[in-house]
């Protein structure tokens, strides 16, 4: 089932996919350029059946990388989308009007680590008090 | 006695035993303890959690409505001294910071039979003077 | 007609200020549903970046309160995805059974609060009494009745004694009869089935839309259950099925939890009879975690809990991602509670079961004078009216 999972996502992105990354049969990391997400993340959601079980931003120093975690769940298997931002101007379109589930994911990764969703339709802060200064993002390595 | 009871950034286990302390099997409600709804009619705060920045603005803000005198009570290890939270950046605690604490009973969480015995110590404490 | 919202309170007595959520209503009916967190944010994947593995699993116990173990089997499952690790078979048991008794735990607090917000005190009071034996239990064999530090990579920290295996049995067995009663106080009672049934409907569009999960989802006739999914531990080493229902709405949600108790009951006694046929190690002793990614997962009592890990090979994680099951069942609220009742406001909140921590108060404020509306402890009073009123209804 996984093999087909991957079959499949390779085949209609075999021209946009970085690398691919087998790490067992049931956690494979598949790396796209930023500008691609939006269109990975609607097929796989709208014609795979995949669920966005959640998205981890991480400040690598060198750049912003973001994880687009979907489930697979009648065979048990997570393919995660990664792709890289710059640190600078780390921005990405949201993909919130793809799946309504990601509001939240967004405005955590928007508020904690400083990334701009592009189109988002409601990037307030989610966490952290109102107050909070601007531009310190808690979990930067500054 | 009348106590009200206010989560600040707590996992919440100290709150479930503070209600677990007022069924029927530990009946709180024996020792005269009872859990109001409103600040304006409390005799004690049973505080528990960390307190995040957003949770202390509160908590200043409830200790002004609140009759004095008014006592605290802190209830768990992060009311106590914030304890894993101590570092963290959203972090305003701990409660002895904000407002004066009476008393402090630790545990994570600490057991119904511990929580009673800390408000019935407290009282105890009221009443010789 | 002049728009008002009311705050909806906690389930224990709420200060006065308003929170998280806010219902903006017109004499009924709820419009709008307004969101707000951060009240419990406590910072918990920066602090796990300057902890030790072992550090990290005690620290994301404490996530929340009721399902704390969850956080720890996630967290295990995460690093062992990690490093590749094979846990002996002993210890796969052990983290069924742990896992299962929180899922009794906590069910039945949620059913004695959904009682509570419902009228029916007595129900509030008896769950809650089911649930003292669990707790006793898990003292007994893990040292605290809640926060049991029972998890680390590679196994767990304690075995289940022989001895202790009565007891437990025991005291899963003792449940039975009182689900019954609950089954059917719940199930068979025909001012519940008014109160609750067509309440909060939540469809499976949106539940795949919101990526809702746990009871939520499998309400609405969405079987996703990480333990037959993607499984670990014990689940598929003993005989158990998957709870859904198709309505979608509170009472669906209520009977998932309580036909889930009784196939929790079923696992723990499957990992029981093993334990006592398969001897040897709990624990893979486990020395270093290399440089790599690893997510783990747990179908915790509400729904997957979801972790990331990476490391660089010391002792501390680079990054720690924990993606509690409440994050993507509460703004679900969104569609259940907008188009309802101001008082069945209270019970649809509660339906999703959320972590207090995950979640928070609510609030309602007129829009209009600016004045603060009902308090929360006036919204449950509502919710317990209605009940009253259904049942007036119906004694002929």
């Amino acid at each position: 089932m996984a093999e087909e999972i991957l079959a499949r996502i390779k085949d209609e992105f075999s021209k946009k996919i970085l690398k691919v990354f087998e790490k067992s049969s049931r956690r494979i990391y598949i790396d796209f350029d930023a500008k691609d997400i939006p269109e990975v993340v609607s097929f796989l959601f709208r014609e795979m059946g995949g669920r966005l079980a959640t998205a981890t931003g991480i400040d690598t120093r060198k750049n912003i990388e973001i994880l687009y975690h979907f489930s697979f769940d009648s065979s048990g298997t997570i393919i995660s989308l990664r792709t890289l931002i710059d640190k600078k101007n780390p921005e990405i379109e949201s993909v919130t009007p793809i799946i309504k589930g990601a509001e939240w994911i967004e405005r955590e990764m928007h508020e904690l680590l400083g990334v701009n969703f592009r189109n988002h339709p409601n990037l307030k802060r989610l966490l952290l008090p109102e107050d909070w200064p601007e531009r310190k993002y808690p979990l930067r390595r500054e | 006695m009348w106590v009200f009871h206010f989560a600040a950034a707590s996992c919440n286990n100290c709150d479930i035993e503070i209600l677990d302390a007022l069924t029927p099997k530990f009946d709180l409600e024996r020792f005269g303890i009872l859990l109001v709804g409103s600040i304006r009619h409390a005799d004690v705060i049973l505080a528990t959690g960390a307190i995040s920045h957003k949770a202390a603005v509160r908590l200043k803000r409830l200790y002004e409505q609140a009759p004095k005198p008014c006592l605290v009570v802190a209830v768990g290890s992060c009311a106590c001294s914030m304890c894993i939270f101590r570092d963290s950046y959203n972090m305003a605690g701990p409660f002895d910071g904000l407002v004066p604490v009476h008393a402090y009973i630790p545990g994570c969480p600490p057991k119904p039979e511990a929580i009673i015995m800390g408000v019935v110590k407290l009282v105890k404490a009221l009443r010789k003077g | 007609m002049a728009k008002t919202i009311i705050p909806v309170g906690p389930y224990h007595p709420l200060q006065e200020e308003p929170e998280f959520f806010k219902l903006l209503v017109e004499g009924e009916k709820v419009l709008e549903l307004e969101i707000e967190l951060g009240y419990n944010h406590r910072g918990i994947e920066k602090i796990a970046e300057s902890k030790s593995y072992d550090q990290v699993i005690f620290l994301v116990e404490r996530v929340c309160g009721i399902c704390s173990t969850s956080h720890p089997i996630a967290s295990v499952n995460a690093l062992e995805d990690l490093a590749g690790i094979r846990v002996p078979e002993r210890a796969l048991y052990i983290r069924s059974i742990i896992g299962e008794m929180e899922r009794l735990h906590s069910h039945l607090l949620w059913l004695g609060l959904a009682g509570h917000f419902i009228g029916y005190n007595t129900v509030w009071m008896w769950a809650w009494k089911y649930r003292e034996p669990v707790l006793d239990i898990f003292e007994r064999i893990t040292g605290n009745r809640q926060h049991y530090a029972m998890m680390k990579v590679g196994g767990v920290r304690r075995d289940i004694e022989s001895d202790d295996i009565p007891g437990i049995w025991k005291m899963v067995d003792g449940l039975l009869p009182a689900l019954d009663m609950f089954k059917g106080a719940v199930m068979d009672d025909p001012v519940i089935h008014a109160r609750l049934k067509g309440v909060g409907i939540l469809t499976k569009e949106d539940v795949v839309a919101y990526g809702a999960v746990g009871p939520t989802a499998r309400a609405s006739g969405v079987a996703i259950d990480v333990r037959k999914d993607d499984p670990y531990a014990a689940y598929p080493l003993v005989d158990w099925q998957v709870i859904t229902q198709e309505e979608g709405d509170v009472f669906a949600k209520a009977v998932v939890r309580i036909l889930e108790m009784y196939e929790s009951i079923k696992i723990v006694k499957g990992c029981l009879d093993k334990l006592k046929l398969v001897g040897g190690e709990i624990d893979a002793k486990v020395k270093e975690i290399p440089p790599g990614e690893g997510i783990g997962r747990h179908e915790a009592p509400r729904g997957e809990v979801f972790h990331y890990v990476r490391s660089d090979g010391s002792n501390r994680p680079v990054r720690y991602k924990v993606r509690a099951p409440s994050y993507m069942n509460v703004p679900t609220n969104q569609k259940s509670v907008v188009g309802g009742t101001v008082s069945d406001a209270t019970i649809t909140l509660a339906a999703v079961d959320p972590c207090y921590c995950c979640t928070e108060r609510v609030a309602v404020v007129d829009r209009k004078t600016g004045r603060k509306g009902l308090t929360g402890q006036e919204l449950i009073k509502l919710s317990q009216e209605k009940t009253l009123r259904i049942k007036k209804e119906m004694v002929v």
